[in-house]
């Protein structure tokens, strides 16, 4: 009876580790075949024009290159607002508010902001930018996707400056030297290349954001820098012409779109690699 | 001269740079702060209006100016749901392998690329729907399923109507995909965390591989697995694009699952910048508030448990 129940455990244990192994497969095969497609249609829509011309009207040639400048410009400048507000809230957090009700309460607040449908952040630029101008503008775009960074930011921020052992601050405060001293020339210094790769993370979070820009940056189909202006950027690019009838145009947002992945993977292996080289 | 500026400095330094930190804190809680204002100002016309009864009265039409949250909801509910059917078992599949089956070289690597996937933007998910996904489901998957599952009593009425291929889903499905290798690479980490001990000593007692994972590993980290699963419901939840481009957009209830329906989000990037009249963005507005609430819970909870296994192990 004994070998019997064995036999039973046994049974279940080759059926499970069978099951796996063909949820791990039929995952991979669905994931690869994503990327296959992906780079299949991505790499017959690369070429010289892409990067060179503007987006065409349907039924005739053109490329990417004002949204890719748009999405640059608006990535770009986001990450600049953002990164200070990240860093300096962080270092409150890490530094100055270990122990304290508001820190403990924003702590709460940006796990809320680190995940909230993007669409949500959209509607909230929008009531305030958009109406505030009066109309669609890169600007919009640029605040919208800062909003989007900064919790990333923080969060890195503070999970690094924890790290930094206290034997560090407190030989710097042996010294005699300030708080703010301390911070910046120590803590910062050992937790250089963890907030870095927090920015690094960001930045590839938000250039592949489409939602929020859907209301704000809106798009545009010529050629301008102008960000008063609605402006031209990838991923709405890549969401209208894949949605239209037209072959040309469904061609160039595979050509976005995979534009988009690999620079969203390349900064994700840099990151990867800024925290490890430390390790 | 140096000596005053230095002086100044050690006067001064710390306070400033303290105030400079504690300004930047307190932006970020007004930010918090005017989101929930901007959402609720937004929507303040169409809920005047409607009243508490706008989440709960179906109905989407800008011509009489009636709206109602129900259909766009129970899309979002049902989509979401459909991708946790999938989403959560085989995460786990896919987590017993690397952490139990999987021969230690491959491991590492194979982490590191579901990782890197759930860094892949949704709108890449949603275009690899539309383009290969949704011809594939008009074609075989969808026949297939109206002809064997239709017939079956109750089930049924799941699958009915025409094949189009782009449908709730279809949405599901993808969003599933979408939130898969998220929550695998939860999973993962979390029960990599179990102590060794823990397992070892299952071991020894000789338990299979599925014993010391189901019984031992599970119990263990159960809080850290259910945090895991509330943050890619969360997720799967306020995902735009990648069902904007497969649900069809049609403000309809069906049983159908095969029949295109909406959801909040997509309702959202489909209608807000072409909407014209106080009521039927504000009406919009508040599909949003909905959502935002909707979520915030689910985050928080799953926050809470991921908190908690982190804190708490065998609690």
């Amino acid at each position: 009876m004994n070998r019997q129940v064995v036999k039973r455990r046994h049974r279940r244990d080759s059926f499970m580790t069978a099951l796996s192994l063909v949820m791990t497969g039929i995952v991979l095969f669905t994931l690869g075949s994503i990327l296959f497609t992906l780079i299949w249609n991505g790499l017959q829509a690369i070429r010289p024009s892409l990067f060179l011309e503007s987006t065409p009207p349907p039924g005739s040639e053109g490329g990417l290159a004002n949204a890719i400048v748009g999405s640059l410009m608006m990535t770009g400048l986001g990450i600049l607002i953002a990164t200070p507000v990240g860093i300096f809230t962080g270092t409150f957090l890490a530094e100055y508010g270990r122990h304290n009700r508001l820190a403990e309460i924003v702590r709460f607040v940006n796990d809320i902001l680190l995940s909230p449908p993007s669409i949500i952040i959209g509607l909230f630029v929008y009531g305030i930018v958009v109406i505030g101008m009066g109309h669609f503008s890169g600007w919009a775009g640029v605040i919208a996707l800062a909003v989007i960074a900064v919790p990333i930011i923080i969060r890195t921020t503070e999970d690094m400056l924890s790290l930094v052992p206290d034997a560090l601050r407190e030989a710097g405060a042996a010294l005699g030297t300030p708080r703010w001293m301390v911070i910046t020339r120590i803590s910062y210094r050992a937790a250089f290349q963890g907030m870095l790769t927090g920015i690094l993370l960001a930045v590839a979070r938000v250039s592949g954001e489409t939602a929020p820009l859907l209301f704000t940056a809106l798009n545009n189909q010529f050629w301008s820098t102008n960000l008063n202006a609605p402006l031209a950027n990838l991923p709405v690019v890549i969401f209208q012409f894949a949605m239209s009838p037209y072959d040309d145009w469904r061609s160039l947002a595979w050509g976005g779109a995979l534009l988009i992945t690999t620079a969203v993977l390349v900064l994700n292996i840099a990151a990867r690699l800024t925290t490890s080289k430390k390790a | 001269m140096q000596k005053d500026r230095q002086r100044f400095l050690m006067r001064f330094g710390d306070p400033a740079f303290r105030s400079l930190t504690l300004a930047f804190t307190l932006l970020v809680l007004m930010m918090m702060g005017a989101l929930v204002y901007v959402l609720i100002e937004g929507s303040w016309p169409a809920l005047r209006i409607f009243g508490p009864a706008f989440v709960w009265t179906s109905g989407w039409n800008p011509v009489t100016e009636h709206f109602g949250a129900f259909v766009p909801l129970v899309g979002t509910l049902i989509t979401s749901f459909i991708a946790m059917l999938i989403g959560v078992p085989f995460s786990f599949g896919l987590a017993f392998f690397l952490t139990e089956i999987c021969p230690h070289p491959l491991r590492q690597p194979i982490a590191i690329a579901i990782e890197l996937l759930a860094a892949v933007p949704s709108i890449i998910y949603g275009i690899w729907g539309l383009f290969v996904l949704a011809p594939l489901f008009q074609h075989d998957v969808e026949p297939f399923l109206i002809a064997t599952l239709g017939n079956v009593p109750v089930i049924g009425m799941f699958f009915q109507g025409p094949p189009i291929g782009i449908g709730m889903l279809l949405a599901g499905i993808i969003l599933g995909l979408m939130v898969l290798p998220f929550i695998t690479a939860v999973m993962r980490e979390v029960f990599v965390s179990v102590p060794a001990v823990l397992r070892e000593s299952a071991y020894g007692l000789g338990a299979t591989r599925w014993e010391v994972v189901w019984r031992v590993v599970l119990p263990y980290c159960r809080k850290g697995v259910v945090g895991g699963v509330m943050l890619g419901l969360g997720r799967a939840l306020g995902e735009t694009m990648a069902v904007t481009f497969v649900i069809g957009n049609a403000h309809h209830l069906s049983t159908s699952l095969l029949a295109p329906g909406t959801t909040i989000s997509a309702a959202l990037a489909n209608e807000f910048t072409e909407a014209d009249g106080v009521i039927y963005t504000a009406s919009l507005v508040g599909l949003g508030l909905v959502l935002f609430v909707l979520t915030f819970f689910v985050l928080a909870i799953g926050k809470r448990m991921l908190l908690g296994s982190a804190k708490g192990g065998l609690a």
